[in-house]
C-alpha cells in the first residue's frame, strides 16, 4: 500500500519500463495520462506544461488528493509529432487514464482529441488554436482561451489606443499562426483597418531581414506579430536593427519573459495582450511563481501556468461533479464558473462554456527597460 | 531602391555564413568523398561549447579558444578516427552506409545537446558588436559587414594556403589522386585528417558568427546543413570559391524572393535552384566538369 | 535451422501476424498498423535502393501523395477500394517523373534531387489550402466498409469480437501480404534480375542488352508506388494527415529502415521497420536518452555491418556452418 502511494516519478518510470501492473485501478489512485511534447520542436512548451502540472499534482496529493484519491501521473512524450500523440492518447486511455492532460501544440491536439472523445475521456489541453473547441467535442477543455477570443481583444487597442489606419501582420505559417492570422485579418476588416503587408514565415525561421524590410516599406502604423517565442525574439532584433518605427503588438508570446531574455533591448516597447502571465499583479500568481521557482529553480512561463491550472481543473471539476465519473465531469465542466477566492488553484475567476472554451480576465503588457509592465486589465468576454 | 539595397546587403551577410559551412563541406567531400549529413550540427555544436566554457567562468575570448580546440578535436579528429576511418577500412567509404552514419551522428549531436544542455534557445554573446551604418538608406550592422569580411578572408586565406604552402599542395594532390600522391611520398592519411580539422575549424567559426543571430538552440543545424549542401552544389562541389559564391547567392536569392515574390514559397527557391543546377550543370556554377581540385 | 523449409517460416510468421492484435489494446494494434504501413513504404524503397541502387530521399513525399489522394477521394464519398488504386497509379507516374533525373545523375546527387523534391511537396501541401487543407491538414477520413467487414465500427467476425482498430489492422495486413507477394514475384522475374544487374554493374548490364534507362525509371516508379500504397493506408488508419507528417525526416526514417534492416534483402525492410518503429517503444523507459542510444546503435551498425541486420544474420549463419564442420571433425577425432 505504501509503495502504491509513492506517486509520480517512480510509478511513471515503472509504467514506462513496461511493468504490467496496469490493470485493476486501485481505489485510492486516480490515473492521469500526461501526453505532452517533451522532445522535438515543442519541447520547451511541453516541458513547462508538464512541470506546472506536476507542481499542482504534488500540492493536490499533499492536501489529500481528489475525492480522497491520489493522482498517479504517467508521462507520454509525443516528440511533437501529431500521429505519435494520437497513439499515445490511445495508450494512456488503454492504461486506464481518468483524464488526459495535454497536448500543448494545436496540431497534435486536433488529432488526438478525437481518440479521447471516442473513449469518453475528458481532456484538458494547453492548445489555443480556434478550431479545437469548434469541433463539437464534449470532452475537451481549455486551460487558456483560444486565439479567436484573445485577438479580438486587441482590435480596440489598434483602433482606439494606437489609432492605426494601416497595419502589417507577420505570422508563423503553421496551424498556430494561421489560426491567429485568419482571426486577426477578419477583425481588421470589421474595424475598417487596412492590412497593408501580410507576411508569413516558416516555424524556426532565423532570418527576418526581408520580412522587416517589407513591413518598413509598407508604411504600416502598427504591426501584429504572431510568432512563437524564439522567432519573436529574432523578429524584434531585426526590427530594432532596421529601426522600425511602427508599434509592434502581439498576442501572448511577444512580451514573454523568454522573448525578453533572448531579444534583449530590442524587446523594449513591444506590447502584447496576454491571457496568462506569471507576472500578473495578483496574489495567486505570485504564490504560484514562488512555488514554481522553489521547485525547479527557474521562472515559469504561460505554459507552466496552463499545466498548473489544468491539474486543478481535474480536481475542482471532479469535486463539483461529486463523483469520479468521466461523463459527470464533462457535464459539470460545461457552464461551470470558478472563483479564484474559493478555488485558488484556478488562479483567476474563470468560466467554461458548452464547447470547452473558457473566459477570464486578461492583461495588456508592455516591455519597458527589459521588464514586463502590466498595464490595463481586459475584462473577461 | 532602399528596400532592395537593404535586402541585398542582409542577404550577403547571411549568405557569407552559409558559405563558411559550405566550404568545409566541400573540403571533406574532396578529400574523403564523405558527404557529411551532420554538417549543420557541426555548426550548431561549437556555440554550446562556448556557453559551457563561459558557464564555468571563462571570459568570452578564452571560451572561444577552448571551444575551438574542443570542436576541432571532436568534430575533426574524432569524427574521422571513430566513424569515417573504420568505415573506409571496411571498404564502404563514400557509400550509403556512411550517409546513414552521418545522419545518425546528426541525431546524436542534436539530442545530446538537448538532453544535456536544454531544449530552449539560449542567448549567445556576439563575437563582433557595434552599431549600425546607414548605406544609401539601407541599415547594415557592423556585425554584418564583419561577417562578410571574415568569409572573404577565409576564402583568400585558404586558397593561399592550398596553393602556396607545401602542406596545402600535398593536400590538393591527395584530393586529386590519392594513389599517385602516396607514391610521391605524401602522407595521404595525414592530409585527409588535415581537411577534417580545417572543416571543424570552419564550422566552429560559422557557429561563433551565426549563433548570436540564430540564438543557441539544438535544432539550429537542421536548416543550416541543408543550406550548406545546396550552396556547395550550386556553387560547384569542387571549388572553394564555388562554395562561397553558392552561399552568397542563396542568401541573397532567399531574401529577394521573400521580399518581392513569395513568402510562402520562399523555402522552395533554393531547392528549385538545386534541382536545376544538378540537372543542367552538375559541376556547379563555378565548377569545372572534370577533375577534383581543392 | 536449415531443416525447416522457408515456406514454413513464412506460414508461421503469418500466423503470428494474424493472432497478434487479438486481445490487445488499441495502442498496440495501432503500432502494428504503423509497422505494416512503413514496411510497405520501405519495401518500395528497397526496390529502388536495395535492388536498383538508386538513393531516394523522397519516399515520405510519395506517402504524402498517396495519403492526400486517398483522403480527398474518400472524403468525397468514393470508396477506399477505388481511391487506393488511383493513389498508387498517381504515385507510379510521379515516380516516373522524379526518376528522370536519375538517368542523368547518380549517387549523392540523386539523393539531393529527391531530398529537394520531398521538401517541395511538403511546401505545396502546406501552402495550397484550397485543396489540401494547408497546415490544418485533412481529418476524419472514413474507414472503408467491406459489406460483412466494416472497418469503421466494432462487430463480431467469425465469433470473435473485433474493434474498428483491429479490423483496420487486418486491412493493413491483407494489403501487406498481397504487396509482399507481388514484390517477391517481381524480384524473381527477369525484371528483378535486371534491377540487380543495374545495381551491380550498370555498364555490363547495358552491354548485355538491357535498356538501363527504362529499368531505372521503372525501379523508381514501382518503388514510389509502394510509398503511395502505404500512404493510402495511412489515410483511413490514422484518420488525420498534415504536411509535416511527410517531412524530410520521415523519408530519412524510411531510408533508415531499409538500411538498418539490410538493403537488397527481401525481408530487410520488415526487420528494419520493426526496429525503427518498435525499438523506441522499448527504449521509452530511458526517456530523453532513447534517441541518443538509438543513434549510437545505428552508427555502430553502419561501421561494423554496412549491410544491416540481415547482413549480421548472414555472417553469423556463415560462421555457424564452418563451425559445424569443425565439430564434425572433433567428433570423428573423439571416435578414433
Amino acid at each position: 500500500m505504501m509503495k502504491r502511494r509513492t506517486v509520480l516519478g517512480l510509478t511513471a518510470s515503472a509504467l514506462m519500463l513496461g511493468v504490467a501492473f496496469a490493470p485493476a485501478q486501485a481505489a485510492d489512485t486516480m490515473k492521469i495520462g500526461m501526453v505532452v511534447e517533451l522532445s522535438g520542436g515543442g519541447a520547451p512548451a511541453g516541458t513547462n506544461f508538464r512541470d506546472g502540472a506536476l507542481l499542482a499534482a504534488k500540492e493536490i496529493n499533499a492536501s489529500g488528493g481528489v475525492m480522497g484519491q491520489q493522482l498517479e501521473i504517467s508521462e507520454y512524450d509525443t516528440g511533437t509529432d501529431p500521429q505519435t500523440s494520437r497513439a499515445l492518447v490511445q495508450k494512456a486511455i488503454d492504461e486506464g487514464a481518468y483524464n488526459i492532460w495535454g497536448t500543448v501544440y494545436s496540431s497534435s491536439t486536433i488529432v488526438n482529441m478525437m481518440v479521447a472523445q471516442q473513449a469518453g475521456v475528458p481532456q484538458i489541453t494547453g492548445s489555443e488554436a480556434p478550431n479545437i473547441t469548434a469541433q463539437g467535442n464534449p470532452y475537451i477543455f481549455r486551460t487558456s482561451y483560444g486565439a479567436q477570443k484573445g485577438i479580438p481583444a486587441l482590435t480596440a487597442y489598434f483602433k482606439d489606443t494606437l489609432g492605426a489606419k494601416k497595419v502589417a501582420v507577420a505570422w508563423v505559417n503553421n496551424e498556430f499562426g494561421k489560426g491567429g492570422h485568419d482571426v486577426f485579418v477578419g477583425e481588421m476588416k470589421k474595424a475598417g483597418i487596412d492590412v497593408v503587408a501580410d507576411i508569413p514565415s516558416e516555424a524556426g525561421a532565423a532570418d527576418f531581414a526581408a520580412d522587416v524590410a517589407r513591413i518598413k516599406d509598407s508604411g504600416a502604423d502598427a504591426v501584429f506579430v504572431y510568432l512563437h517565442e524564439e522567432e519573436s525574439a529574432r523578429f524584434l532584433r531585426e526590427a530594432s536593427k532596421q529601426a522600425v518605427q511602427a508599434k509592434l503588438v502581439g498576442e501572448v508570446t511577444l512580451t514573454g519573459q523568454k522573448v525578453i531574455d533572448l531579444a534583449g533591448d530590442a524587446a523594449n516597447g513591444a506590447v502584447a495582450h496576454v491571457g496568462l502571465t506569471a507576472d500578473a499583479p495578483l496574489e495567486t500568481f505570485k504564490t504560484f511563481k514562488a512555488a514554481f521557482e522553489k521547485e525547479y529553480n527557474r521562472a515559469p512561463d504561460h505554459n507552466a501556468l496552463k499545466g498548473y491550472i489544468g491539474a486543478y481543473i481535474t480536481k475542482y471539476g471532479t469535486e463539483k461533479a461529486g463523483a469520479v465519473d468521466q461523463e459527470k465531469f464533462a457535464n459539470t465542466m460545461h457552464g461551470l464558473c470558478l472563483k479564484a477566492a474559493e478555488y485558488p488553484g484556478i488562479l483567476m475567476d474563470t468560466c467554461w462554456d458548452d464547447s470547452g472554451e473558457m473566459s477570464r480576465p486578461s492583461f495588456m503588457i508592455e516591455v519597458k527597460d527589459g521588464k514586463q509592465v502590466v498595464g490595463e486589465t481586459v475584462p473577461a468576454n | 531602391m532602399e528596400q532592395f539595397l537593404q535586402v541585398l546587403l542582409s542577404g550577403l551577410a547571411t549568405g557569407s555564413i552559409y558559405a563558411l559551412a559550405a566550404i568545409g563541406f566541400t573540403l571533406v567531400w574532396q578529400a574523403a568523398q564523405t558527404v557529411n549529413f551532420a554538417q549543420g550540427e557541426f555548426v550548431m555544436l561549437p556555440a554550446f561549447f562556448v556557453l559551457i566554457a563561459m558557464n564555468s567562468g571563462l571570459p568570452l575570448p578564452l571560451a572561444l579558444i577552448v571551444a575551438l580546440a574542443v570542436s576541432v578535436f571532436v568534430l575533426g579528429f574524432l569524427f574521422k578516427k571513430a566513424i569515417v576511418e573504420p568505415m573506409q577500412k571496411h571498404g564502404n567509404g563514400g557509400g550509403l552506409s556512411l550517409i546513414i552514419a552521418t545522419m545518425a551522428l546528426a541525431i546524436f549531436l542534436k539530442e545530446s545537446v538537448k538532453e544535456f544542455y536544454g531544449a530552449e534557445a539560449q542567448p549567445y554573446p556576439p563575437l563582433i558588436s557595434g552599431g549600425t551604418w546607414n548605406i544609401g538608406g539601407a541599415i547594415v550592422s557592423v556585425t554584418d559587414i564583419a561577417h562578410l569580411a571574415i568569409s572573404l578572408g577565409v576564402v583568400v586565406g585558404l586558397t593561399l594556403f592550398l596553393n602556396r604552402t607545401r602542406t596545402g599542395r600535398a593536400m590538393q594532390a591527395t584530393a586529386q589522386n590519392p594513389a599517385v600522391a602516396e607514391i610521391l611520398g605524401v602522407d595521404t592519411n595525414r592530409m585527409v585528417l588535415y581537411t577534417f580539422l580545417i572543416n571543424a575549424a570552419l564550422a566552429s567559426l560559422a557557429s561563433f558568427l551565426i549563433t548570436p543571430v540564430y540564438l543557441a538552440k539544438f535544432s539550429n543545424g537542421e536548416y543550416l546543413g541543408l543550406i550548406a549542401f545546396i550552396a556547395a552544389i550550386v556553387g560547384g562541389f569542387n571549388q572553394i570559391r564555388g562554395a562561397l559564391a553558392g552561399g552568397l547567392l542563396i542568401g541573397v536569392l532567399d531574401n529577394i524572393t521573400a521580399t518581392y515574390i513569395t513568402a510562402e514559397y520562399r523555402a522552395a527557391i533554393p531547392l528549385v535552384l538545386l534541382i536545376g543546377i544538378i540537372l543542367f550543370r552538375p559541376q556547379g556554377l563555378l565548377g569545372t566538369s572534370e577533375g577534383r581540385t581543392v | 535451422m536449415n531443416a525447416i523449409p522457408k515456406w514454413l517460416w513464412i506460414a508461421l510468421g503469418l500466423a503470428v501476424l494474424i493472432v497478434a492484435p487479438i486481445g490487445q489494446g488499441n495502442y498496440f494494434t495501432l503500432i502494428l498498423c504503423s509497422w505494416l504501413m512503413f514496411t510497405i513504404a520501405a519495401m518500395g524503397l528497397n526496390l529502388t535502393l536495395g535492388y536498383a541502387g538508386q538513393i531516394s530521399l523522397a519516399q515520405a513525399s510519395f506517402m504524402a501523395v498517396g495519403a492526400y489522394i486517398t483522403a480527398l477521394l474518400t472524403l468525397n464519398g468514393i470508396h477506399w477500394i477505388v481511391a487506393m488504386p488511383a493513389a498508387v497509379v498517381a504515385c507510379f507516374f510521379i515516380g516516373l517523373l522524379v526518376g528522370f533525373p536519375a538517368l542523368r545523375v547518380k549517387g549523392h546527387f540523386l539523393a539531393f534531387v529527391t531530398l529537394a523534391f520531398n521538401t517541395l511537396v511538403v511546401l505545396v501541401l502546406r501552402n495550397e489550402d484550397w485543396l489540401t487543407g494547408g497546415s490544418y491538414g485533412k481529418f476524419n477520413m472514413p474507414r472503408p466498409d467491406f459489406w460483412i467487414f466494416n472497418t469503421a465500427r466494432k462487430s463480431d467476425v467469425l465469433g470473435i469480437a473485433l474493434s474498428s482498430n483491429q479490423k483496420i489492422y487486418y486491412l493493413c495486413l491483407i494489403t501487406f501480404v498481397v504487396f509482399a507477394a507481388l514484390m517477391y514475384g517481381l524480384i524473381r522475374s527477369p525484371w528483378g534480375r535486371a534491377f540487380k544487374g543495374l545495381r551491380e554493374n550498370p555498364i555490363r548490364a547495358e552491354s548485355l542488352g538491357l535498356d538501363t534507362r527504362r529499368i531505372t525509371l521503372l525501379a523508381f516508379a514501382i518503388g514510389s508506388a509502394g510509398g503511395g500504397l502505404a500512404g493510402s493506408l495511412m489515410s483511413p488508419v490514422v484518420q488525420f494527415i498534415e504536411p509535416n507528417s511527410f517531412a524530410l525526416v520521415h523519408s530519412l526514417r524510411i531510408l533508415l529502415m531499409v538500411v538498418v534492416g539490410g538493403a537488397g534483402y527481401f525481408f530487410g525492410p520488415m526487420l528494419g521497420a520493426a526496429v525503427v518503429i518498435l525499438l523506441p517503444e522499448f527504449l521509452r523507459f530511458t526517456q530523453g536518452y532513447y534517441l541518443i542510444l538509438y543513434s549510437v546503435a545505428v552508427i555502430i551498425l553502419m561501421v561494423y555491418s554496412p549491410s544491416g541486420l540481415m547482413g549480421i544474420g548472414d555472417r553469423i549463419l556463415s560462421k555457424l556452418r564452418p563451425q559445424r564442420v569443425v565439430r564434425g571433425d572433433m567428433k570423428e577425432g573423439a571416435q578414433l
